[in-house]
């Protein structure tokens, strides 16, 4: 039995892109256990709905997370909707679709990226953010703000996309998608990135149901469960299958994420095929009265909103469990048992956003 | 086994330019219908304090005896509900993003 | 409406009970959350199984609240009790990893039961640039 030592991980750390704190006893270069620890970006945003009403919290429920901003307003704007039996417009559904997917493809590129970083491929990391450059350039020319979108409002939507700047987004979608090949070509194929991701932090299936994971971390240990199955915006229409892959290594959760991209592209593509020309938003009157849980499939994972209204314009409780609060145990289950070398990876491929486990 | 699969990138980057803007000596490439810095054409403006009251941040505050408007510059996040709000259309938020400043001051119109 | 939500009222004493059920079944924990109405606190325990959703409800006071842990079954709901007991002062009685009030770091504790922020003098305001 060897010396154990207690190494701090973070919250300053280099392949982090959010501080969380992991306390990992180590034993000659291998981790026996390791002790999360949060809070260090919290800031409370659950109190705001006491001051701020129920129109202006989407502002707030927006600026939870940079990366996964636009699929929490969505959320938000979705269990307000449910509470008030406000039905939306079908081509507010379908923007709200076609700006959900291009959120998930900036953010899987984002963390292709840092995942390069994590294993020390420092080019492949600045290749798969300049590609992400060329998508929030998308964003910004039909939502007019690269990462807070401010287009999502309780009722529809803010802005539109006309039929002119919609054929010009789909053409940049094909040049980007062939960028984006090159890259995933290299995370798939590549000999020295297999050897990094391959066998590391392996969750089996009844593991990952049982700790409770969500997500590409779920769906690479060979569950198909995705929210966008429970058919909320626009996906009732849409042909989608969830992507699932059985290695429950950290291959898997990448490979899982490379083909994520390319469903995304295929999903804007038969939505704007699909999209009905129409009202962006309806008129919202009175206050939300009544109680909601909110379900939608953000990059990371199910993310879950406890919307409860009393009939006064603040809320009684605004609740948001998000996808890397879930995805804290199995993260500690994995830490245990593996090199040092290969806690960076571990951390990054759950995809962590500690800004939205915290709030 | 499949070694070293970024040599077709590496060779395509070889000869082609930098995709980096080398700001701020070469300008800004601003997107039309960005959201950035409120603009107010204080002419048209009737002082009905209808975007003050809009506003989520608190940004803005307008003096009707006095007919003058001021905003916080840094309390902006220029989310544009002002603009949807104001009855004579004379808020718009232009492309650029303003100049950093050091101080918290109010800007008054 | 999106999809059908079934919530059940239990009891704090048949909380392990049901919910060895739902291990049983193959629910998978969705979220542990906690809602304050009045002098009251609202618990739900969500679980899902192939996007059903099922929930569990029970009340508790606001001062003194006990609950009996499930991470003897679910594992992984040792982060939702450790955020209960330090946002809202549930005492949750055997959990598998309890951080003791040190899960989340605030300036005064159980921050969500009490009735009022404490005063802020706003900082004076900075004449001009410097």
């Amino acid at each position: 039995m060897g010396n154990r030592t207690i190494i701090p991980f973070g919250p300053q750390h280099p392949v982090l892109p959010e501080p969380i704190h992991i306390d990992l006893v180590v034993e000659d270069e291998k981790v026996v256990e390791a002790v999360p620890s949060i809070g260090f970006i919290h800031r409370g945003l659950e109190k705001l709905t006491e001051k701020k009403d129920f129109i202006e919290y989407v502002y707030v429920a927006e600026r939870i997370c940079g990366i996964c901003s636009f699929i929490h307003g969505q959320t938000y704007c979705q269990g307000i909707e449910e509470i008030m039996k406000i039905e939306i417009p079908s081509r507010a559904k379908y923007l709200r679709t076609i700006w959900g997917e291009l959120s998930r493809i900036h953010s899987h590129l984002l963390w292709l990226g840092l995942m390069a970083d994590a294993f020390g491929f420092e080019s492949l990391f600045m290749h798969s953010w300049r590609v992400r450059e060329e998508v929030l350039n998308l964003i910004e020319a039909t939502t007019g703000g690269r990462v807070i979108f401010g287009s999502c409002k309780v009722g529809g939507t803010r802005r539109d996309i006309p039929p002119e700047q919609m054929t010009w987004l789909l053409a940049e979608l094909t040049k980007i998608e062939k960028e984006m090949r090159l890259i995933v070509d290299i995370f798939l194929n590549d000999n020295s990135v297999k050897h990094r991701l391959c066998g590391v932090g392996v969750i089996s299936k009844d593991d990952a149901i049982a700790l409770g994971a969500v997500g590409p971390t779920l769906r690479a240990s060979g569950v198909a469960d995705d929210m966008r199955l429970l058919k909320y915006a626009a996906f009732g229409e849409l042909n989608f299958q969830p992507i699932v892959r059985n290695e429950g290594d950290s291959y898997g959760r990448c490979a899982v994420r490379c083909e994520e991209l390319f469903q995304s592209v295929d999903l804007i593509r038969q939505a704007a095929a699909k999209m009905p020309a129409g009202e962006i938003a309806v008129k919202v009157t009175g206050n939300p009265d009544g109680e909601f849980f909110s379900r939608v499939e953000q990059p990371r994972g199910e993310v879950v909103y406890y919307i409860k209204g009393n009939g006064t314009k603040n809320l009684t409780r605004f609740r948001a469990r998000t996808p890397t609060f879930a995805n804290v145990p199995p993260l500690v289950k994995m830490l245990a048992g593996c090199e040092l070398a290969d806690v960076p990876v571990l951390v990054l491929t759950i995809d962590p956003c500690i800004s939205c486990t915290e709030r | 086994m499949a070694f070293f699969q970024m040599k077709k990138m590496i060779l395509a980057w070889t000869f082609r330019t930098p995709v980096t803007t080398k700001y701020p000596f070469q300008p800004r490439k601003i997107c039309p219908g960005s959201r950035g810095r409120l603009d107010i054409k204080i002419t048209d403006c009737i002082f009905c304090t209808l975007c003050a009251k809009r506003c989520p941040t608190q940004a803005l505050e307008v003096d009707r005896e006095n007919k003058k408007w001021h905003i916080d510059r840094l309390r902006c996040i220029s989310c544009g509900y002002c603009v949807e709000v104001c009855p004579k259309k004379c808020l718009s938020l232009t492309g650029d993003h303003g100049i950093p400043t050091v101080t918290k001051d109010v800007e008054t119109f | 409406m999106i999809e059908e939500q079934t919530i059940i009222a239990v009891m704090p004493e048949t909380l392990v009970a049901e919910t060895r059920k739902m291990k049983e079944q193959g629910y998978r924990l969705v979220q542990i959350c906690v809602t304050r109405l009045g002098e009251e606190l609202q618990l739900d325990y969500t679980f899902d199984l192939n996007r059903k959703f099922v929930n569990f409800r029970f009340l508790q006071p606001k001062n003194g609240a006990r609950v009996p842990s499930i991470s003897s079954l679910y594992w992984c709901a040792f982060t939702y009790e450790n955020e209960i007991s330090d946002l809202f002062g549930v005492q949750v009685d055997g959990n598998a990893l309890d951080f003791k009030g040190t899960f989340y770091k605030t300036a005064m504790k159980h921050p969500f039961i009490q009735d009022a922020a404490p005063a802020v003098v706003p900082a004076p305001a900075k004449a001009g640039g410097q």
